[in-house]
């Protein structure tokens, strides 16, 4: 088998906001009734956390689920565990209607951490990021300049973020340029 | 810039997130119906000057398709509304009605 690198293999910029792209990353599609007991209780099993409320992002111990939709989340386990976490949802919700897809080798993921983390998205998502719409564990899904995107604040001055990889090299661009150094706005 | 109330997501999302869908509430006729049935689903609209009932999608968020009701002269947006439905909501028709009591009312020029 093949050794499966990340699209950026760990690149990482200091600006006034340090960007990095985050490597390995098992992603995991899991699409069904988000209120159904069966979902419940295979979210639980397979990343430890409930389902998340509407655009928020529940992590425990490095696994977690966001709300992508009202019947779609993002399951995020380490990349080791990825094909175990899809076979394990299969068999919970073996009687179910759902979709548990493995996407972690089509997506690419960064963080951005400093205190104007909240500067730089704004700067290229249409999403208010002021302190008082925006705070920890929020999730959003929107764009990153001209391409699709979801970030969720993953911690204090830290944002989370999740794109396609094929846009992997203009998104960290994007996101370089808007923490240059020099190009701080100072107002969130 | 026009803002849509997202009723899945819950968020005003802004134009750049959205797709146009065109006019909402078409009823198809496809494959067996009449010459002029299917002209008319393909083809005709409505193009109000006023009320106007469209569908959009949040292209850049849940990705879901849902239900706006705009005025085409002034912009003014007077609600949005789910998908899963085959007319505008009555709640959103009385508003409407309040602020354009000259309307004719939802489905009145067909
Ligand atoms: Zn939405």
């Amino acid at each position: 088998m093949s050794e499966a690198v990340s699209a950026l293999n760990n690149a990482s910029y200091a600006g006034f906001v340090e960007v990095t792209e985050m490597g390995l990353q098992g992603m995991i599609t899991l699409r069904g009734d988000l209120s159904s007991a069966a979902i419940k209780k295979a979210v639980k099993t397979a990343v430890g956390v409930g389902v998340p409320e509407q655009r928020k992002m529940a992590m425990a111990d490095g696994k977690g689920a966001g709300w992508m939709s009202p019947d779609e989340l993002l399951l995020l386990v380490p990349y080791a565990q990825v094909e175990k976490t899809v076979t394990g949802l299969q068999k919970t919700l073996a009687k179910a209607h759902f979709m548990a897809v493995n996407v972690s080798d089509a997506r690419v993921m960064f963080r951005l951490k400093g205190a104007g983390a909240r500067e730089v998205l704004a700067k290229v998502a249409p999403v208010d990021l002021s302190s008082d719409a925006f705070g920890e564990g929020d999730l959003r899904r929107s764009r990153i300049a001209q391409v699709a995107a979801a970030f969720w604040m993953s911690g204090e001055d830290e944002f989370t973020l999740v794109a396609f990889r094929s846009v992997a090299d203009y998104v960290f661009g994007v996101l370089k340029i808007g923490a240059q150094p020099g190009s701080e706005v100072g107002y969130l | 810039m026009l803002t849509l109330d997202c009723p899945y997501c819950g968020v005003a999302a802004e134009e750049t997130e959205l797709h146009g869908g065109g006019e909402a509430h078409l009823k198809r006729f496809g494959p067996a119906s009449s010459d002029e049935d299917f002209e008319g689903y393909l083809f005709m609209r409505e193009n109000p000057k006023g009320v106007n009932f469209e569908r959009w999608r949040h292209v850049n968020g849940c990705g879901k398709w849902f239900h706006a009701a705009r005025c085409t002269m002034t912009l003014e947006v007077f609600g949005t509304y789910s998908a899963q439905t085959t007319e505008p909501p009555k709640a959103l028709l009385a508003k409407i009605k309040k602020k354009r009591p000259q309307w004719p009312g939802y489905g009145a020029e067909k």
